[in-house]
């Protein structure tokens, strides 16, 4: 009985986000129909005669009605026939499973280091608020979600690459390397990556715990003569896990847009800077693909955000 | 009578009541407002024109920001860049705000339906990863100026609506507001006498923050060489041009970047310093 | 002083920072003692600085508050002299805290058993096992359901009678010195209130428990204090013994609170007329309405009344009855989903919106909360203008002018125009809300629960300008509130609500006779008498038997009704019944059945209920 309610909770989350994730997809395919021109054209280019522009556009259903290309091109999606890059006409899913293990990678190593960090750094920041930790914390982490990722990135390279040498400007990796050689073409990116991503979340959470320490069962625990720690480490935290949850899936969501920046500094083979480098040459099938990926990436984040929450709560586990 | 008032003095409406941070983000935000108007006034030499015969100069007397990859003062090209970056943004925020708080506030003020509609799409919106979401707008139209301020408004619209909202479902389930709704005051009047103006701080709150995101916004935009297009050149551009000048520490790298880093750690910092007035809005304030 | 007290404080002063910078004194120069096994009680209004007080008694200080004392014991330990670490561990074992809401005073996300032997376990005194069983010893002394189950629960999954309860047995764990009650049965209903209150007497007494029970009123602390110490804006008014200082108040400030704890009645001019509202058939409730018009969780369950032209009706019930939904309705921000409003013979459509500017004008509505019915962002000129300007185009000096009247008319300096409600106290922001309301010059006045979040004197100030205003501008109210003893002051003719229903109706007067509809019996019992020893020979509730399966279209009052009648209760709705006292009630149990259970003594206070007659 319980259990059913939290399943039909969940289960109706799992729903909300598979419509989303519909609604998305029309709007990144209606994004690229305002593309002006003929699409046949921008492939075969200005010398292109008639006869060739009209079979492509064929070959592409560019005939058809508009809604019946939104659903050829969903059903693509969903078979995971991506069709073709209009640069190179390489297979749009070739194109991406080279390079999404390389972004996958990069971002997984970026989680890895700064869910701990920031969690560290929320957690103690709260358990000490109002120390002079808790304002150096405070103002560091301001000042580092509003720096750009390209400062960081550029400084980061200025000094560890550029005058002392101790790390690759660039991260080319190509997977033969050694452990040490694997941290060595990773600190760079990694570091720059996690920096505003910690700061983010590392905020978030202090909010968070600070919000439940402000409740009456806190005062209630401190009257009971609770240690400081245990007061935010047993009565606290178990409240603020669904709001820290969700601060982590909204700050990894922010990885999004740092891991566009970072791959193209440090000239990173992976999925964004393909997604930059497609928005550059308007290579329209690539880009939706692109967009469809990272969406789906932020949708499933969030959705685990939620699922923590409702799993978290006794009073939707048990009634 | 036997009901004792509260302390009599007069609580300052709004004022200022900035902590250290605070005032000091005042000023660099003050500041590099007056350094967008005043651009041609301040700057010693023009936007276009090649100075020195050096490129990616160091700092000196007569360039104190060193020069950049075509020889152009970086000073200069800063101040003039200050149009760019603080002017878009300003007014994308000011679009974003204008939608957000106007359907914010109908939604919670007419409920039902309405709400319920506006609030699904915008959750839709707001699930879109902003950067991408620009990537593939400027694809598909070009950036041009309407093109990067109509996106960056389009993508921080849904956050100002949410909060906007959100803020005046609570105002709304107040007693004041039911009274003149008991009065039969219209749905607009109620919004305007009673609901906006306890708005105001929060909203204003939120404002700093959304520009604060679509500074950073357009300037990954200009960095990734997908905004603001030559001739102009924002604090982003001014990166990406001489990047090349990485490898020499050249200072034209790392100065535009520092001043994008300056406007948006003051808007913070002058958000944080009055932030913590927020929670007073509605507290007994005895 | 003696020198045994288990607590002892001599000049306690505590400073809370001002909003200009300065200091501001909330306790100044408070002093006394409990002996050991004694029940002291801190009385005073709100922000007379009782809670301040108890907590200093800890060591603990809220929000950048200070404390400094001459003296400041608690079982021989100097409270003040502790380090931090000391402090933490004095508290919990020492001294514990029962707080005002339990329900925010438990842990959401933690089992009760964790966190009422939490105490135990932190200070090192017991084992787990021995913890868990002192505890159930404790959760049966206080006589809660299940004592050996109970405890694996949930906060959640309790009632707030109950919670309040595990509250003490938490506090009770580690056998402390002191006990700090601080309004522990303020947030219940007077139902629940009464078996809480038993409980706690019980336990107190038993343990010889040296307490110190922090409340607004002195008819609960009559019931369990040994002596009773009367604060006001943080100084000392008064000490005595209970007896002596009810039936002999020292002070003026005392007599003035015991004044004001039994209302005294308020004349009621009789008038007959036709009605000036008329509501039939009200079902009403929240959500969406499904397929037969009914809303999925319906309130309002068929509510007829009629209210004479001057004349107040008085609705009581206990809290989420439909009180304020009752409000809602008539006021039209909650259009029902059957029955009619009539107003003067008009009928009135259910959405204010549907209904004209005229009819609007006649039906003005006045909140609980102070605080919230005023918009912090206008002057209260601009709030009383609002009205003037919207019903009678009043503008410029016209409605200036009749705004200084109307705060003249609720006794306001007319000083006050250009506050905004932040400067304003509970008393006078209610004042505002009255002038607001009758700057409408309505017939009927909708009060829902005006006076409840005031002070007792305060409120009955309140109470007096509500009658004054209605002989002078024969208003008429429909009075809400969850106060029987408010109601019966103030209204004519009562309502008494159960769970959507009207229970029983009639003039105040028959609320007086027996006999009455067993849960009308309930409430007038309950309320607490300012005379010792009245918890004693109160009635008991019989316990509740939980929800009944099936229980749709019978009586609701049927799982707590000590005169049930099993199946026939249960099933079948009880038939209206015309009493000879003149009151209608809803009850299958006979006019002589009842009379026969509710012995009547003809005193004006009611005796118990005898044993309920069901299998
Ligand atoms: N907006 C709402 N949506 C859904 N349910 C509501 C809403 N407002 C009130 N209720 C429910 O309706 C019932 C009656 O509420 P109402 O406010 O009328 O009670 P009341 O008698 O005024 O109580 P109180 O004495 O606490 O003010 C309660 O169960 C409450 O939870
Ligand atoms: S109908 Fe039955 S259950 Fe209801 S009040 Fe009367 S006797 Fe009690
Ligand atoms: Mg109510």
């Amino acid at each position: 009985m319980r259990n059913k309610v939290v399943m039909r909770l969940i289960g109706a989350r799992i729903g909300a986000n598979v419509l989303l994730l519909l609604a998305i997809s029309l709007l990144v395919f209606l994004g690229t129909e305002l593309l002006p021109g003929n699409v046949a054209e921008i492939v075969l280019g200005q010398g292109a005669t008639l006869e060739a522009v009209a079979g492509l556009s064929a070959a592409m259903h560019l005939n058809q009605p508009a809604a019946l290309r939104y659903l050829i091109w969903l059903g693509g999606l969903v078979s995971g026939n991506l069709g073709q890059s209009l640069v190179n006409g390489d297979s749009v899913a070739a194109l991406i499973a080279s390079r999404l293990p390389n972004s996958l990678l990069l971002a997984g190593l970026t989680a890895l280091v700064s869910v701990p960090a920031a969690l560290a750094l929320g957690i103690t920041a709260a358990i000490w608020r109002g120390t002079l930790y808790d304002r150096v914390v405070s103002v560091v982490t301001i000042a580092s979600v509003s720096v750009p990722e390209f400062l960081v990135a550029t400084l980061a390279v200025l000094i560890f690459a550029v005058r002392l040498h101790w790390l690759p400007a660039l991260a080319y990796f190509d997977g033969t390397d050694s452990l040490s050689g694997l941290i060595r073409v990773f600190a760079l990116p990694v570091a720059t990556l996690s920096f505003a991503i910690v700061a983010q979340m590392a905020r978030m959470t202090r909010a968070a715990l600070v919000n439940t320490l402000e409740s009456s069962y806190v005062e209630m625990a401190v009257l009971k003569g609770t240690p400081p720690a245990r007061v935010v480490l047993w009565h606290a935290l178990p409240n603020a896990v669904g709001p820290i949850a969700n601060a982590i899936a909204l700050s990894l969501s922010f990885l999004l847009g740092g891991i566009i920046i970072v791959e193209t500094i440090f000239d990173y083979p992976g999925l964004a800077r393909l997604m930059v480098d497609a928005v550059s040459t308007r290579d329209m099938p690539l880009i939706q693909a692109c967009a469809m990926l990272f969406c789906t990436f932020y949708l499933l984040l969030v959705l685990f955000a939620d699922i923590a929450a409702i799993l978290s709560n006794p009073r939707l586990r048990l009634r | 009578m036997n009901e004792a008032a509260p302390a009599t003095h007069r609580r300052v409406r709004l004022g200022v009541h900035l902590s250290l941070a605070g005032l000091f983000g005042t000023i660099v935000v003050g500041g590099w407002i007056l350094v967008a108007l005043a651009a041609p006034a301040l700057a010693q030499h023009g936007e276009a024109q090649i100075v020195s015969g050096t490129v990616f100069g160091p700092m000196s007397r007569r360039f104190p920001l060193g020069t950049d990859y075509l020889g152009r003062d970086v000073l200069s090209l800063i101040l003039y860049g200050a149009r760019y970056t603080i002017g878009l943004a300003l007014a994308a925020t000011a679009l974003a705000a204008l939608c957000g708080i106007t359907l914010g506030t109908l939604a919670a003020a007419s409920g039902g339906a309405f709400d319920g509609v506006l609030s699904r799409s915008m959750d839709t919106l707001i699930s879109l990863p902003g950067l991408m979401f620009a990537l593939v707008m400027v694809a598909a139209l070009g950036a041009s100026v309407p093109v990067l301020v109509g996106t960056a408004a389009v993508i921080y619209t849904p956050g100002a609506f949410r909060i906007a909202r959100s803020v005046a479902v609570d105002i709304n389930a107040m007693e004041f507001v039911l009274v003149a709704r008991a009065r039969g005051e219209k749905t607009h009047t109620i919004m305007i006498e009673e609901i906006l103006p306890n708005m105001v701080l929060p909203v204003l709150t939120d404002f700093g923050l959304r520009f604060v995101f679509i500074v950073l916004l357009l300037s990954s935009l200009s960095f990734l060489g997908l905004g603001i297009q030559p001739p102009a050149a924002d604090w982003g551009s001014l990166v990406r041009e001489n990047i090349q000048g990485l490898g020499y520490g050249a200072p034209a790298v790392i100065m535009p970047a520092v001043a994008i880093a300056t406007l948006t750690i003051g808007v913070n910092l002058m958000i944080d310093g009055f932030g913590g007035r927020r929670r007073r809005l509605f507290a007994d304030e005895r | 002083m003696n020198a045994e007290a288990a607590v002892q404080v001599a000049d306690l002063r505590v400073t809370a920072p001002g909003l200009t910078g300065g200091q501001v004194m909330v306790v100044d120069a408070v002093s006394f003692a409990i002996g050991r096994g004694e029940v002291a009680a801190l009385i005073g209004e709100s922000g007379s600085g009782k809670t301040t007080i108890a907590l200093s008694l800890m060591g603990y200080a809220r929000g950048g508050c200070r404390i400094s004392a001459a003296t400041l014991r608690v079982g021989g330990t100097d409270v003040l002299g502790l380090s931090r670490r000391a402090l933490a561990r004095f508290r919990g074992r020492h001294v514990c805290y029962i707080a005002q809401s339990a329900a925010a005073a438990f842990n959401p996300a933690r089992r009760i058993m964790a966190q009422v032997i939490e105490g135990a376990l932190i200070h090192g005194l017991m084992k787990r096992e021995a913890a868990e069983a002192k505890a159930i010893t404790l959760f049966r002394a206080l006589q809660l359901p299940e004592p050996e189950r109970i405890g694996s629960r949930f906060p959640h999954q309790v009632s707030g009678g109950q919670l309040q309860r595990l509250l003490a047995a938490m506090a009770l764990i580690t056998d402390p010195e002191l006990l700090i009650l601080d309004e522990p049965t303020t947030a219940l209903d007077v139902t629940t209130q009464i078996e809480v209150l038993r409980a706690f007497k019980r336990v107190v007494r038993e343990r010889r428990v040296t307490a110190l029970y922090v409340s607004h009123d002195l008819a609960v602390v009559a019931q369990i204090a040994d002596h009773i110490i009367v604060l006001r804006n943080g100084r000392m008014q008064e000490e005595a013994a209970t007896a002596r200082l009810l039936a002999a108040p020292a002070h003026e400030y005392t007599a003035s609170l015991l004044a004001a704890a039994e209302p005294a009645l308020r004349a009621a001019p009789a008038q007959t007329a036709r009605p000036l509202l008329e509501i039939a058939g009200i079902v009403a409730g929240y959500g969406r309405p499904g397929n037969s018009g009914l809303p999925p969780v319906p309130v309002l369950h068929g509510i007829d009344l009629a209210i004479r032209p001057g004349s107040a009706f008085g609705v009581v019930g206990e809290s989420g009855c439909g009180k304020s939904t009752l409000a809602r309705v008539v006021a039209g921000l909650l259009p029902p989903a059957r029955g009619m409003i009539r107003l003067e013979g008009e009928t009135l459509a259910g959405a204010a919106a549907s209904r004209t500017r005229e009819q609007l004008r006649r039906i003005q509505i006045v909140f609980q909360m102070p605080d919230t019915a005023l918009n912090p962002a206008r002057t209260v000129a601009r709030i009383i203008a609002r009205p003037l300007v919207f019903y009678h185009g009043l503008s410029g000096a016209a409605a200036r002018q009749r705004s200084a009247e109307l705060l003249e008319l609720v006794h306001l300096p007319p000083s006050l125009v250009a506050r905004y409600p932040g400067e304003l106290s509970g008393g006078q922001k209610q004042r505002v809300n009255l002038a607001r309301a009758l700057a409408a010059e309505p017939s009927l006045v909708l009060c829902d629960e005006v006076t409840s979040a005031l002070d007792t004197v305060v409120g009955a100030a309140i109470l007096d300008l509500l009658t004054e205003l209605r002989e002078k501008l024969g208003l008429s109210y429909l009075f809400i509130s969850h106060d029987l003893a408010t109601v019966r002051a103030l209204c004519d003719e009562v309502m008494v609500l159960y769970a959507g229903r009207s229970v029983e109706r009639g003039s105040r007067d028959t609320l007086l006779r027996r006999p009455l509809h067993p849960y009308s019996d309930l409430l007038l019992s309950s309320v607490p008498e300012l005379r010792p020893g009245w918890l004693e020979t109160a009635p008991s509730a019989p316990a509740g038997i939980g929800r009944v399966v099936g229980m749709l279209d019978g009586c609701p009052f049927f799982p707590r009704c000590g005169a049930r009648i099993s199946d026939l209760c249960a099933q079948e709705k009880p038939p209206l019944r015309h009493l000879a006292k003149g009151a209608e009630i809803a009850c299958h149990r006979t006019e002589e059945q009842l009379l026969s259970l509710q012995p009547d003594t003809g005193a004006a206070k009611l005796l118990p209920l005898a044993t309920a007659s069901t299998s």
